[in-house]
């Protein structure tokens, strides 16, 4: 077996394996944080999609993070309220239960993905990290100007949402609803790599010119790429919100979609599971550095700094090395 | 008289006051090889690009079977049918022998846009993919990062991508450069047995293969083609020696 599967393996049952073990012995807090891990590892899934295998370096991911966050804050938020959402053709209320959702929230970033990626790819370098910033600071400013759900105080929802079967205020109950859904975005982006428009991808990243001469146009494949990508980082977003039960504007900051960033870079970039390893240790370093000093970001700062000069495959890549010619 | 598959009609093509093209007319008919030679700054690069697609003429058509396909961009061209190599060997560094070629198979196929297959455990794709590139001496090559190969088996690479497209006419770009005498004289064969498949239109600076290969040669000059004709015609051109072979070119 490869080093990188088995790394990968240990990594999918530790994250499993460690919640269990809070569950067992009343560590509720671990559970928050490891479901706190699930959620940040899928929407850096997202990223490492555009930004790894497509090498679109996306500074406005908190774009669909948030708008996931607020697809679930305003569904619910109209449901508790009692409050419909709008009366014509016919009257929708809002709704609690998550796979609808989910279902609006990757529809919505989706369609944002569409519109922004339409915008933005036919830029790169410097103008196209700037302008899809852009993007994400406008949503911003959209949401911290938009009183009726909460302005730059965000809004909380009382009831975590619900799920057929499921007693997801029960903290083991809720982290599984997330590992899941992080397993099912790595199984889809594993999938999307090896297949023929994930080789058309890399190809482009690495090689723009050489993809038209066959006969393929790499803007279309970038806007895939970039929708999907989008769509997997609204989802984390509906999940964030809901482990919350708050949205604000600040899931729309830059300092969100650089923090998305640091985790797929920390974890290695283009690695399967990348993002799961950076969001693991980006979220111990905010639970053991933080106790230790309010200036923890610091360390992060400093660490991205090594890896980036010295460990150009991030945690994943030190571990297992580079990556072997197979056929 | 046999249709030809590329057409070229008083295409014109200015960068400021430099004539990069100036009423260039060239045909690539079935089954030949047509050479295209001349001096640096002859204008070769501007009019490969211009065929390819990189480039819109400021004037004149560019016909590729049988259809006006001046205002197409590469990818379409590529598309219908024209297989491109280029200059300085353009293949996807990270990517193995295998995957480069499969990527250029998936292009023609058009199955760019399937997620959820896995493209190498397509046995009819690898298979022909294989079969290209053993065709070009890479056969046991496949699992090699691209960025690893020799400068020699990186434009053997360019070729078989370009056979992998079917194509119906092969645009090559000085596939012999830095190759070695082996080398080039190995690609002498190998380019000899392809014209059979789809017509060639080569650009090439080394004078031993334009001259063993081209069933007919077109010589470049500021912009202009100055004479086209057969290996003997264009030897013999007094202009051609003039411009290009130079006077005391005797030993050609």
């Amino acid at each position: 077996m490869r080093r990188e599967t088995i790394i990968n393996a240990a990594l999918a049952i530790g994250l499993l394996a460690i919640p269990l073990w809070a569950h067992v012995t009343g560590e509720i807090f671990t559970i928050t944080l490891s479901t706190r891990v699930a959620i940040l590892a899928l929407a850096a899934v997202g990223l490492n999609l555009a930004l790894g295998l497509g090498g679109l370096i996306s500074f406005g991911h908190a774009a669909y993070f948030g708008l996931g966050g607020y697809a679930m804050g305003i569904l619910a938020f109209h449901a508790q309220n009692y409050d419909p959402i709008f009366t014509w053709p016919f009257v929708f209320a809002g709704t609690k239960q998550m796979l609808v959702i989910w279902v609006v929230a990757l529809i919505v970033s989706g369609l944002a993905a569409f519109v922004i990626g339409m915008l933005t790819l036919r830029t790169s370098g410097a103008y196209f990290i700037m302008a899809t910033l852009a993007f994400g600071q406008m949503l911003y400013y959209l949401f911290v100007s938009w009183p009726k759900y909460g302005g730059e105080d965000g809004m909380s929802i009382y009831l975590r949402n619900d799920f057929p079967g499921v007693n997801t205020l029960d903290p083991i109950q809720f982290f599984l609803i997330c590992y899941v859904l992080l397993m099912l975005g790595i199984f889809v982006s594993w999938r999307i790599a090896r297949s023929p428009f994930g080789l058309a991808l890399q190809a482009s990243r690495q090689n723009a010119e050489r993809v038209e001469t066959v006969g393929i146009t790499p803007f279309r494949i970038r806007l895939a790429a970039f929708v999907i990508s989008g769509m997997i980082t609204g989802l984390a977003g509906a999940l964030m919100a809901d482990l919350n039960r708050f949205v604000g504007p600040t899931m729309f900051s830059w300092q969100t979609s650089g923090e998305i960033m640091i985790l797929v870079i920390l974890g290695g970039v283009a690695r399967l599971y990348g993002p799961v390893a950076g969001a693991a240790l980006f979220i111990l370093l905010e639970h053991w550095l933080g106790g230790v000093s309010d200036y923890w970001l610091a360390f992060v700062g400093a660490l991205l700094l090594l890896v980036v000069l010295f460990a150009r495959g991030g945690l994943i890549g030190s571990l297992a090395g580079r990556e072997v010619a197979h056929d | 008289m046999t249709e030809p598959v590329l057409e070229i009609r008083h295409v014109h093509k200015n960068f400021g006051a430099l004539r990069a093209s100036h009423d260039i007319n060239l045909t690539l008919l079935p089954g030949e090889i047509h050479a295209l030679i001349g001096p640096n700054g002859a204008g070769k690069s501007t009019l490969i690009k211009q065929i390819a697609g990189n480039l819109r003429p400021d004037a004149g058509e560019i016909r590729f079977l049988g259809q006006d396909v001046t205002e197409l961009d590469t990818v379409s061209r590529a598309r219908m049918g024209l297989g491109r190599s280029f200059q300085i060997s353009s293949v996807i560094p990270e990517f193995t022998v295998l995957q480069n070629v499969v990527l250029a198979l998936q292009g023609a196929q058009g199955t760019s846009y399937h997620f959820f297959r896995a493209v190498l455990k397509d046995r009819e794709t690898t298979a022909k993919a294989r079969e290209a590139a053993e065709r070009v001496g890479l056969g046991d090559r496949l699992a090699v990062w691209a960025q690893d190969l020799s400068h020699g088996e990186r434009r053997k690479l360019e070729i078989a991508m370009a056979l992998a497209l079917e194509p119906k006419a092969f645009l090559l770009d000085e596939p012999m450069a830095g190759m070695g005498t082996e080398g080039a004289a190995e690609m002498t064969r190998f380019l000899d047995q392809l014209r059979h498949e789809a017509p060639i239109l080569l650009v090439e600076h080394d004078m031993d293969a334009v001259f063993s290969l081209a069933d007919r040669i077109s010589v470049l000059d500021y912009g202009e083609i100055i004479a086209t004709g057969t290996v003997e015609e264009i030897r013999t051109n007094p202009e051609v020696r003039r411009a290009y072979l130079g006077e005391d070119e005797e030993a050609v």
